[in-house]
């Protein structure tokens, strides 16, 4: 993409709305993690990442190692051109590889992922193949911030940070949620930034609903030498959807049809 | 083995640029020759094992050949759905290298024995499993394996002068090979401890019972008509492993034996009971499990007799 810095072209309501309307048809969950990361989906797949093709072999990788929320991708994908409505509408379905988690049998999904605390390790992986290869392409990994209870994780903030893998960015979607209960009651985080920065990466923390702001702010990465990159995200868990917001039921919870119109009400309201 | 190793990765390191070595902060005195020739190849990725996968797995598909190395357990069992969701999962060619299988670490206590690793690892579907015999055979089995396009397990042993008389350093992928044939009774090992069968046929031998041997160093793809040949024509068998009884050669073998319909009585010669604690040299534990060429003749001929009864 020639897109300028700092700009994006998909819009996070657009993913939400595909969310909604497959979620439904589905009658699956995992719709709050989807709306929280809709848009740094947004950010990423607008603009942010260098996809030239789907099998560019020095396109920019992504791993979506908060699996559950892949929804959000699999719409950036179709508003993209890369998956047919007919592909999407597999979602969930019998014998489809559109699952709540990413395969990577689908073309634009560069790993499969679903089991929290790998992703980043195979983002490092990523980044260092590519300086060892001369290649400018770049990794981002999109981790949960209940994703930072896994001590793999830390494993991977450590090695990535001696390494000084700067063409490594993760981000973090902090809705301060997850499965059972609120982060700061079930495993405490707090202060995230602080942590990652005392692990000795470039950290920014980040408005995670703001798509334009988070692309500038990556285009203003130094990704050719120094520390990596995570950008702290604060994003609102079931963003978009008023009955959802901040609330742990949607999680896992499917919508009824009362529920899903007024979810659909919510999200065209916002544009 | 381990000389072997690194001695056999150098030469092809050499010719391709597309092997790497990371290890989990192990391999003193063993990993020099690859770490001095290819220091930009060579990553301590710190005792850090589930990371190493990850990031062996990011390495392979950017066409790296990544070979990560520990000591059996801490290479096979700590980062193993690691191995499962990445290698296995998008088939990318990582080698993980286990050192020290079964006892070979005996004195170190139970934390470092490696009993589990080729039953965890034969059952990961695409996961090709290589336990061989000494360090010739591994020599062979890095050669015609390192290149295959989908990931590879590999257990050796510390020994780097034991060799399996007979032997000669043979590999085939997906084929077990047969030492000496023999009409009384098999044994078929495989890894290191190989070489107490080997003796263990030869005294068989030598007290009248015509004992074959076969050793399977590549468990996966199974080497499923070469035992199905070898245990045809014979009452009784033994299979011959460090490994815990369950998962492993043994197991392996008596899926042939039944699928097949085998007319041989089999007795899988492992390690059967629960830690306690208890070590000692390789050769105590060996004594303690009836892994030892002694023990395995005496089991042989009590197994012979029933076959025969």
């Amino acid at each position: 993409m020639t897109q300028p810095p700092g700009t994006t072209t998909l819009s996070g309501n657009a993913i939400r709305r595909i969310i909604l309307e497959q979620s439904k048809r589905a009658n699956v969950g995992h719709i709050g993690s989807g709306l929280s990361v809709a848009d740094i989906v947004a950010a990423l797949y607008g603009g942010v990442l260098n996809l030239p093709a789907l099998d560019h072999p020095d396109r920019d990788r992504f791993v979506m190692s908060k699996g559950h929320a892949v929804l959000a991708l699999y719409a950036a994908l179709h508003l993209r051109g890369w998956l047919t409505a007919e592909r999407l509408a597999t979602y969930c379905g019998e014998g489809s590889i559109l699952g709540v988690h990413p395969e990577h049998a689908l073309p634009g999904i560069d790993f499969s992922s679903g089991s929290l605390g790998q992703g980043l390790s195979i983002g490092a992986g990523v980044a260092l193949a590519a300086r060892l290869k001369g290649s400018s392409r770049r990794a981002f990994v999109l981790l949960s911030d209940a994703e930072c209870n896994e001590g793999s994780l830390w494993e991977a903030i450590m090695f990535s940070a001696h390494h000084r893998l700067a063409n490594l960015i993760a981000i973090v979607d902090l809705n301060g949620q997850q499965a059972l209960g609120y982060t700061e009651n079930v495993m405490s985080l707090t202060p995230l930034a602080e942590r990652w920065r005392a692990f000795r990466w470039d950290v920014h923390e980040v408005d995670g609903h703001d798509a334009a702001g988070m692309a500038g702010t990556i285009a203003r990465l130094d990704t050719r030498s120094g520390a990596p990159h995570v950008l702290v995200a604060k994003t609102v868990f079931g963003k978009g959807v008023s009955f959802m917001e901040r609330q742990i039921k949607w999680h896992y919870w499917p919508m009824s049809d009362d529920e899903f119109r007024q979810a659909i009400a919510d999200v065209a309201r916002a544009g | 083995m381990r000389k072997a190793f690194t001695r056999t990765l150098v030469e092809l390191a050499e010719a391709d640029p597309r092997i790497m070595l990371l290890t989990g902060d192990l391999g003193y005195l063993a990993l020099e020759p690859f770490s001095d020739r290819f220091p930009d190849r060579f990553l301590n990725a710190g005792v850090a094992e589930q990371n190493m996968v990850g990031v062996a797995t990011g390495l392979a598909e950017a066409g790296f050949i990544p070979f990560v190395y520990s000591i059996v357990t801490f290479a096979s069992l700590r980062p193993y759905e690691f191995i499962r969701n990445g290698p296995v999962l998008h088939q990318l060619p990582v080698r993980v290298v286990g050192v020290g299988g079964g006892f070979e670490y005996g004195p170190q206590g139970t934390t470092h024995h490696g009993l589990e690793d080729l039953a965890v690892m034969r059952v990961q579907p695409g996961m090709t499993v290589i336990a061989t015999a000494d360090h010739r055979q591994h020599a062979s089995a890095l050669r015609a394996t390192w290149d295959l396009p989908g990931p590879v397990y590999y257990r050796i042993g510390k020994d780097d002068t034991t060799e399996v008389p007979g032997l000669d350093g043979r590999f085939r992928l997906g084929r077990a090979e047969l030492v000496r044939a023999g009409r009384d009774v098999c044994l078929v090992a495989t890894g290191s401890v190989a070489a107490e069968a080997a003796a263990a046929a030869e005294m068989l031998g030598e007290r009248g019972v015509d004992a074959g041997f076969v050793v399977v160093a590549c468990l996966q793809p199974p080497p499923t008509d070469d035992i199905a040949a070898a245990l045809g024509n014979v009452p009784a068998a033994l299979t011959v492993e460090a490994h815990y009884a369950a998962g492993g050669l043994g197991s392996l073998v008596a899926e042939v034996v039944a699928e097949r319909g085998i007319r041989c009585r089999l007795r899988r010669c492992a390690v059967l009971t629960t830690p306690d604690g208890v070590s000692g040299s390789q050769r105590f534990m060996h004594q303690a499990h009836g892994l030892t060429r002694e023990a395995l003749v005496e089991t042989a001929l009590e197994v012979l007799g029933a076959a025969r009864r």
